[in-house]
């Protein structure tokens, strides 16, 4: 790839570091580090011209990226983006990279030749204990004192020139949101040597006396002394923020309002995502039939209508609901209400022998489990970790929206339950996702009293300030979101569909395609079907379970190509092929059993590097598919009985 | 309300505050403060506390319980941080009369 040309930047952020280009400077690799929540990721994201996952809580960022800094057109040179630190000892897994990385001891990754240091600017004070042991680590650095213009609006103080003095580095105000400052920053990468460089020229060096390091006594008073030098007047938070966590954290209104925004969300995701699916698959049936009306040849028009269109439609139709999904998911995360939500948990929490702090990475399960599993990181204690990873999977994640979805409109009839408070259909769906967070909190419990047993790990978490989400953040999570879902649909999904469409064919008899039924796909199912017949499944459920081990949305791919190539019922929708394909205790059985199974090959890989061992993604998918066999066993086999 | 303190303000000096006791944080009723004397933790959540502010002369506003009574959320160097009562258990602190001119500037 060329460096030089004014390309876009590339979609993906690179988890290895770039292949070395010719710097300018005398700077190659810049590391950015600073607290947890200081907006690293932020300034990351506008120095690179990246996306990084950004959001309003300590511990989003877990390990290290990399990407070059083309935002401010300096190709040349690497940006590693750090997890937050408060100290240089490490007590975290996600601490230790950043600690490991700074100091050359990573392996794989190069030492920094200039370090970036982000404090968040309203709370200073603090804020510089980390600076001293960083700048007694002797690296070219600059300190960047962000959200400079809250902390202006909000009446605080600094003298950033006297900040600079007394630290004997470059100091500016910045704001990564607004992207204010960014032009110090390039100003002080410009330099070549060390003794001619302009800032070296302007701030005379004069010995400064940097606390011991890794003694917080010492590094306390060394930045309150730091810091009432150089004026600083903390920023008041302002009233409104003050107010809310009595109101949020409240006794009785706080649980209160955490059910009803669980309850809304469920509520929204359905009633008004459900409309959406069903415009968006109008459209896209009608598209599909245009497409293949201009297509002469006969099998080829097959393959494209029934074959590829009908699988990846009955995919795509779910993005409006995913979207949805995550946009209520970005509002919590960017607001700084989740923390407060591991606030609220943590009493449950510790009843299963997990930590408050867990709660946070199962909440990120919701959308999906491998950012969840990654995010554990910020759990100090090995097993608590472990016993979080094994339990995020059954989180009801976004890829099992299609299937709920899809079962749910089929077979539940759109009702008020408890007067016109929530729907029958958002209440299975609600069920749905209780189930798995049951499921979860019980195996959690399991292994906490057997095989992962330990002394409760102390719960220490930072409460950040309220901050209103930004339309540019929402948009760009739903934008990245669309386009890895688009993705998926038009790799992983449409690969299958053609796949299951050629074994629906296969073999031919005398150049005819076979029926369905005795096709290779028509045997395979029926194969399997003994297994699944008292569960309610039938063959082609059997083969979309077994399709969708690839990942979760993958069986209503299938489910849409084998009953669209289905001649007696091609000509329903999906849904209604459904209806008439099952009866309602088999549909039941079939999301109790996606409730429970680990049907996601990323997330068993994702486990296989964060466990660093083969054994226990195996365990828990045998555990999770054994649960999910008997778990639908026995919802089919009761409905039966009472229906 | 409370006074707002700017974490600039030296630890409370012993002419400022009115000692009471020494009594555990947890012990320390919400809406009030008290300055930290020691902390009796092993060394690893200890050196975390402590670079979060918790360090002997800090003072800390205890500002609410969460929903279920348990953890609760102290304000120490201007952030707020929330810890379960069996940590808060082994850090002793001062309890104090706030002084109104407390916040007087240093010389």
């Amino acid at each position: 790839m060329s460096c030089h040309a004014p390309s876009p930047p590339p979609a993906v952020l690179e988890e290895s570091p770039l292949k070395s280009a010719q710097p300018r400077g005398r700077f190659r690799t810049i590391a950015l580090i600073g607290p947890p929540n200081s907006g690293k990721s932020t300034l990351f994201n506008r120095l690179t011209g990246l996306r990084q996952k950004v959001a309003n809580y300590p511990g989003v960022t877990v390990e290290q990226r990399f990407g070059r800094m083309s935002g401010i057109r300096r190709h040349d040179l690497t940006l590693i983006d750090l997890p937050g630190i408060y100290s240089l000892g490490g007590y975290s897994e996600d601490a230790r990279v950043a600690v490991d990385v700074l100091k050359g001891e990573m392996p794989g990754t190069p030492r920094p030749d200039a370090v970036l240091i982000v404090l968040d600017a309203l709370n200073l004070s603090r804020q510089l204990m980390l600076a001293g042991p960083i700048l007694a680590l002797g690296l070219p650095t600059m300190v960047l004192l962000n959200m400079a213009d809250l902390m202006e609006s909000r009446g605080g103080v600094v003298d950033p020139l006297a900040l600079a003095q007394e630290l004997g580095r470059p100091v500016a105000l910045i704001s990564a949101a607004r992207g204010t400052g960014i032009d110090a920053i390039e100003r002080f990468l410009q330099q070549r040597g060390g003794a001619n460089s302009e800032i070296a020229r302007t701030l005379p060096v004069i010995p400064i006396e940097l606390p011991v390091l890794q003694n917080p006594g010492e590094c306390r008073r060394w930045a309150s002394q730091v810091s009432s030098r150089t004026k600083y007047k903390a920023p008041a938070s302002p009233l409104w923020t003050r107010r809310l966590d009595s109101v949020l954290l409240h006794r009785i209104w706080g649980p209160l309002i955490f059910l009803t925004v669980v309850v809304t969300v469920f509520q929204a995701v359905f009633t008004v995502g459900q409309p959406l699916n069903d415009w968006m698959g109008n459209g896209l049936t009608l598209l599909g039939a245009k497409v293949a009306h201009t297509i002469p040849v006969p099998w080829l028009q097959e393959l494209v209508r029934n074959g590829l269109w009908n699988g990846v439609q009955a995919v795509l139709v779910f993005l409006p609901q995913i979207l949805l999904l995550f946009l209520f998911i970005g509002i919590l995360e960017d607001s700084g209400y989740l923390a407060r939500a591991a606030l609220i948990a943590d009493r449950l929490m510790r009843s299963i022998g997990l930590n408050g702090k867990a709660f946070i990475p199962l909440l990120s399960a919701y959308a999906c489990a491998v950012p969840a599993i990654m995010a554990t990181r910020t759990i100090e204690n090995k097993r608590d970790r472990l016993a979080t990873i094994l339990v995020a999977p059954f989180m009801t994640c976004s890829a099992r929206l299609p299937i709920y979805t899809l079962i749910i409109a089929a077979f539940i009839p759109n009702r008020p339950v408890l007067g016109s408070l929530i729907g029958m259909r958002a209440c299975v769906m609600l069920s749905l996702y209780v189930l798995g967070f049951l499921a979860a909190l019980l195996t959690a419990k399991l292994l906490k009293s057997s095989v992962l047993k330990a002394s409760s790990a102390p719960f220490v978490l930072e409460l950040p300030q309220y901050r209103w989400p930004t339309v540019r953040s929402l948009s760009l999570r739903l934008y990245d979101r669309s386009a890895l879902f688009l993705k998926k649909a038009g790799t992983i999904i449409l690969a299958v569909s053609f796949v299951l469409w050629v074994l629906s064919i296969l073999p031919l008899h005398n150049g005819h395609f076979s029926d369905l039924a005795s096709s290779v796909i028509g045997k395979l199912g029926h194969l399997v079907e003994p297994v699944l017949r008292p569960l309610g499944f039938n063959w082609k459920i059997g083969i979309g379970l077994l399709s969708s081990i690839i990942a979760r949305e993958v069986i209503v791919g299938t489910l849409g190509t084998l009953y669209g190539v289905d001649p007696n019922t091609q000509a329903l929708s999906l849904q209604a092929a459904l209806r008439h394909d099952m009866t309602i205790g088999g549909a039941i059985a079939l999301v109790v059993f996606f409730a429970f199974a680990m049907q996601c090959t990323s997330t068993l890989a994702v486990v296989r590097r964060e466990t660093n061992s083969l054994r226990w993604p195996v365990i828990q998918f045998c555990y999770m598919s054994g649960l999910a066999y008997i778990a639908a066993l026995l919802t089919n086999q009761i409905l039966l009985h009472l229906l | 309300m409370r006074p707002h303190r700017s974490p600039l303000a030296k630890p409370v000096s012993s002419e400022d505050v009115f000692e009471v006791q020494v009594m555990a944080l947890s012990e320390v009723e919400v809406g009030t403060s008290a300055v930290v004397a020691s902390l009796e933790l092993p060394h690893d959540i200890l050196d975390h506390l402590m670079h979060l502010g918790f360090l002997p002369e800090a003072t800390i506003d205890v500002l609410r319980r969460a929903p279920a009574g348990d953890p609760t959320v102290y304000r120490v160097e201007g952030a707020e941080i929330a810890l379960r009562r069996e940590t808060a258990r082994h850090i002793q602190v001062r309890r104090s009369v706030q002084n109104p001119d407390q916040t007087r500037e240093q010389p």
